[in-house]
């Protein structure tokens, strides 16, 4: 028996410990938000907040989660249902193209800004790099990230790249 | 049916309650009014005769019928488009809504999307016309005969599909515009009639009805009714650019909302309300071809939460209370196969046999794809002759959201199925040939696609959930692992591709010779009519290959635009020419290509100098309609080859949303960067090597470059595709690029093969 919470909520669970909290959350407690991608930690899909902890949860059994905390991507907003500013800046900057990977992205992004509230451009790849968008979206997943942070600077235009 | 949530009516030919519209010999749109007063309106068609060649192709004669439901405007003012095709992230949903609410000049916010079942209603009839004819222009299109032959031919094919990045060309601008005027145009007669005024003196904005002498003005719900009662217009005019008001627009997509919470539904969150699931876990041999002869299964059948353990001959399957302890049960089983053709296949033994099927052929031999001139001669005598031989591997599509489905046989025999699916119907089609049903027992549900690139177009997920769901009789979702994922594949082939060219004694391309390993599609993908080469000989010759191919983001074009474009550096570099300079000469009877390049070259600053170990690369391809040319700037000074940016220029002919186009390029842009670093699908024994993230490898965070994209609306009576034309340019500008860097020239992918830096 494992007692936890999830997005707030206590509960108990009758499952075999050892099961990752990625099929738990999804099969259990039918919150299907966080997705499977690897099962080896690779691709960071899975990826919840344990007591506000990025971790894999494809790889992480449930047992861990005794006694502490889960986070999914279904915790993100807040009680009312309003968007977290991440979330917003997701959708104001067309982050998602299949979407599959972005609750993973949510979640690392999420936890990157509440420990380093103006991340620099390697600050964001160190906290990202373990999540994989196969759209390619790192682009707009960097500028997201900025935009909630408060640091988006104007667009660069081509030939200022050309330049720099 | 007022409610907007509920199904869509179209899925038969819609009933309608009453219709007054007359069909003209030209007739093409259908319309009528569902219950609840709603208007409804559709493209029909009136098959004639279709010509020799294709008549075989029909399945019966004279016939009319509405074959699509792409509106419907309720009397509660909502306008709900229902689109034919799916979403995978391309965004074509959004799109495609865009462009039928333009013409109708309806109000955005009060526009819902609706996808279409997998039913015969919605086969892309304007895909297998696209295909087929793709220079006849609007309003040609509205011609019926071919309408009714390529309907006839679409549905004989089960061809309900999004690919080819042609859902906004094909289906956009031959059917969802069409249907939008036509609805605009009812609405406007009803009002007319109504009010007793002139046609002529209607406006239409945001969805109001007005006439402004009189001062009467309605929402479209107030005419959804009459509208109905109008005869239907035969050739509804379409906008030109300078009305448009929606298409162009970087209007936000309708699907990412739902992608930012979670709620989002994809294949493998499928639920079957009321029921229980039980989750399968499979594992079929990993030489394609060969079968179980023996399976120990012991140690899985007392594990927690098994259910069944069922060897299906091609596969076994582990159905459990969960996906992880079906997994585990799994992973304990012993299996043994029979042996194959293949089980000494290693991926050199295959470009070996590649090899040896083009030195059979030699300069002139093979199946002839393009031949102008005397390709052979001019080489013969030309002043500078270049030869280089090129390869491309086998590439997986690593979706992110691994293969799974969901399935229910029913104790009478129906059957539910969850999937997402680039092809609905012929998922839902598989899944009753699979059981020896109707296509009508078969109640199928397409969610969203955790990623398709052409995987999600086969339906090997169908048809092995339903077998399972066959034998168990409860509802199992069917789940892969990644490394079956991996290695279980519709791969992009492997190819080889050999050149030679001539130069003059002025340095001017005289000969382009060219034979490749197999072709795929699109057949123009190895061609490069567009450069002015006199003497032109383009081959290729079959090898067969055991491994299971299929599209892959692209298709031919992955391969041949690397071939192509890097082949062109080196003659460019041979001759002494800055490439982009040569490429311009080439271009001088092809002005759009040429525009498109022209821009590339200048948002990138091409002609600077650049710090040593640094070099910029430059390509351009023209594939599924679309123009495009990259530049990359690479650096070499690092411990690995990095790709710090890339310039991209597309000419689509029109944009119909401009953010949506601008990200797919980037998409493509990254995909393709992820294949020209890492991707390599390779066989040892027959089987594939790869199994995971670690071992076939994604590009991450840290390594994607800076991507700057610009557009150029060309032609807007032409539109390109946006999904897959961003991909091709991308390797060849940046082999290229490492080239400038470093006068190391890359014939192979991906990178990771070489020593670089």
């Amino acid at each position: 028996m494992v007692q936890t919470t999830v997005n707030g909520k206590a509960v108990t669970l009758e499952v075999d410990p050892a099961t990752p909290i990625l099929w738990v959350v999804r099969e259990q407690l039918d919150m299907t938000g966080t997705k499977f991608g690897c099962g080896i930690a690779q691709c960071g899909a899975c990826t919840v907040h344990l007591d506000g902890t990025p971790v894999r949860s494809c790889s992480t059994p449930i047992s861990e989660a005794d006694g502490k905390a889960i986070t999914t991507v279904e915790g993100l907003a807040g009680d009312d249902g309003v968007l977290s500013a991440l979330q917003q800046a997701w959708i104001d900057v067309q982050v998602p193209q299949c979407g599959y990977c972005q609750s993973g992205q949510l979640m690392s992004a999420a936890a990157l800004l509440r420990d380093n509230p103006q991340p620099s451009d390697d600050d964001i790849d160190a906290a990202m790099r373990g999540n994989v968008c196969r759209c390619g979206m790192y682009n707009r997943i960097r500028k997201a990230i900025k935009i909630a942070a408060g640091t988006d600077q104007a667009d660069s235009s081509a030939v200022e790249g050309a330049e720099a | 049916m007022s409610d907007m949530t509920g199904e869509p009516q179209g899925t038969e030919a819609p009933k309608p309650e009453k219709k007054k519209g007359k069909w003209s010999r030209r007739a093409f749109i259908g319309a009528g009014i569902l219950t609840g007063g709603a208007l409804v309106v559709g493209v029909a068609i009136r098959s004639g005769k279709p010509s020799e060649r294709l008549q075989k192709l029909m399945a019966s004669g004279d016939n009319e019928m509405l074959i699509n439901s792409f509106v419907k405007i309720d009397k509660d003012n909502i306008v709900t488009a229902v689109v034919p095709h799916v979403e995978m992230g391309q965004g074509s949903q959004t799109v495609l809504a865009q462009m039928l609410a333009d013409e109708m000049d309806a109000n955005w916010e009060d526009v819902r999307i609706l996808e279409a079942p997998g039913d015969s209603a919605y086969v892309s009839k304007d895909i297998a016309r696209e295909y087929q004819m793709p220079n006849l222009k609007v309003p040609e299109i509205l011609e019926p005969t071919l309408d009714g032959t390529l309907f006839q031919i679409a549905n004989m094919m089960g061809l309900q599909i999004t690919g080819g990045s042609f859902s906004i060309r094909g289906t956009g601008q031959r059917g969802m515009r069409t249907a939008g005027a036509a609805a605009r145009q009812m609405l406007v007669a009803a009002a007319a009639e109504q009010w007793g005024v002139p046609e002529e003196q209607i406006t239409v904005d945001k969805g109001i009805i007005a006439h402004k002498a009189s001062g009467k003005s309605a929402k479209f719900g107030q005419f959804a009714g009459a509208a109905a009662e109008q005869s239907l217009p035969a050739l509804p005019k379409l906008k030109t650019p300078d009305q448009f008001t929606l298409m162009g627009k970087p209007l936000q997509r309708h699907d990412i909302p739902a992608k930012v919470d979670g709620s989002a539904v994809f294949g493998i969150d499928a639920k079957i309300p009321g029921e229980k699931l039980s989750y399968a876990a499979v594992k079929a041999p990993p030489v394609v071809g060969a079968s179980i002869t023996a399976m120990d299964s012991d140690a899985a059948k007392a594990m927690p939460g098994v259910q069944q353990i069922l060897n299906m001959g091609d596969f076994v399957a582990v159905v459990a209370n969960g996906y992880w302890q079906a997994q585990q049960a799994l992973n304990t089983i012993k299996l043994s196969y029979s042996k194959t053709d293949a089980d000494s296949l290693d991926a050199d033994a295959i470009f070996a046999r590649y090899a040896k099927a083009l030195d059979e052929v030699g300069d002139d031999g093979g199946d002839v794809e393009t031949q102008t001139g005397d390709a052979n001669a001019s080489y013969a005598k030309a002043a500078k002759q270049i030869s280089a031989e090129y390869r491309a591997p086998f590439l997986a599509h690593a979706t992110m959201e691994p293969q799974n489905c969901t399935a229910w046989v029913k104790s009478d025999g129906s059957c539910d199925v969850y999937a997402g699916s680039q092809s609905p119907l012929k998922a839902r089609k598989v899944a009753a040939d699979t059981l020896g049903i109707d296509l009508e027992q078969v109640n199928y549900t397409n969610t969203y696609l955790g990623g398709g690139f052409g995987r999600r177009a086969e339906v090997d997920n169908i048809v092995m959930a339903v077998r399972i769901a066959k034998a168990t009789g409860y509802p199992v979702k069917l789940i892969w692992s990644r490394e079956e994922d991996t290695a279980q594949d519709f791969y992009r082939p492997s190819a080889t591709s050999r050149f030679s060219a001539g130069l003059d004694d002025k340095g001017k391309v005289v000969s382009w010779n060219n034979i490749h390993t197999h072709l795929f599609d699109p057949q123009e993908a190895p061609q490069v009519p567009y450069y002015d080469i006199p003497n032109n000989l383009v081959r290729k010759v079959e090898v067969p290959m055991h491994l299971r191919f299929g599209p892959w983001r692209s298709v031919d074009h992955s391969q041949h635009a690397f071939f192509i474009e890097s082949f062109l550096d080196e003659v460019a570099s041979e001759a002494g020419e800055d490439s982009y300079q040569m490429r311009r000469k080439l271009l001088a009877k092809s002005p759009r290509h040429l525009a498109v390049l022209d821009k590339v070259a200048k948002m990138a600053g091409w002609g600077r100098t650049m710090p040593k170990g640094t070099g910029l690369g430059i390509a351009l391809v023209p594939s599924f309609g679309s123009i495009v040319a990259e530049v990359a700037e690479v650096d070499l000074t690092g411990k690995k080859p990095r790709v710090t940016k890339v310039w991209c220029c597309a000419d689509p002919g029109y944009a119909m949303n401009i953010d949506g186009f601008v990200a797919q390029m980037e998409s493509g842009i990254i995909y393709g960067l992820t294949a020209t670093l890492y991707g390599e699908i390779s066989l040892k024994k027959g089987a594939v090597q790869q199994s995971n993230f670690h071992d076939y490898k994604m590009l991450r965070m840290d390594e994607a470059p800076q991507i700057f994209v610009e557009v150029i609306n060309g032609d807007p009576e032409r539109l390109g595709g946006a999904g897959e034309p961003g991909l091709p340019p991308l390797a060849p500008a940046v082999t290229n690029a490492i080239f400038a860097a470093s006068g190391k020239r890359i014939r192979e992918l991906p990178l990771s093969k070489h020593r670089i830096v």
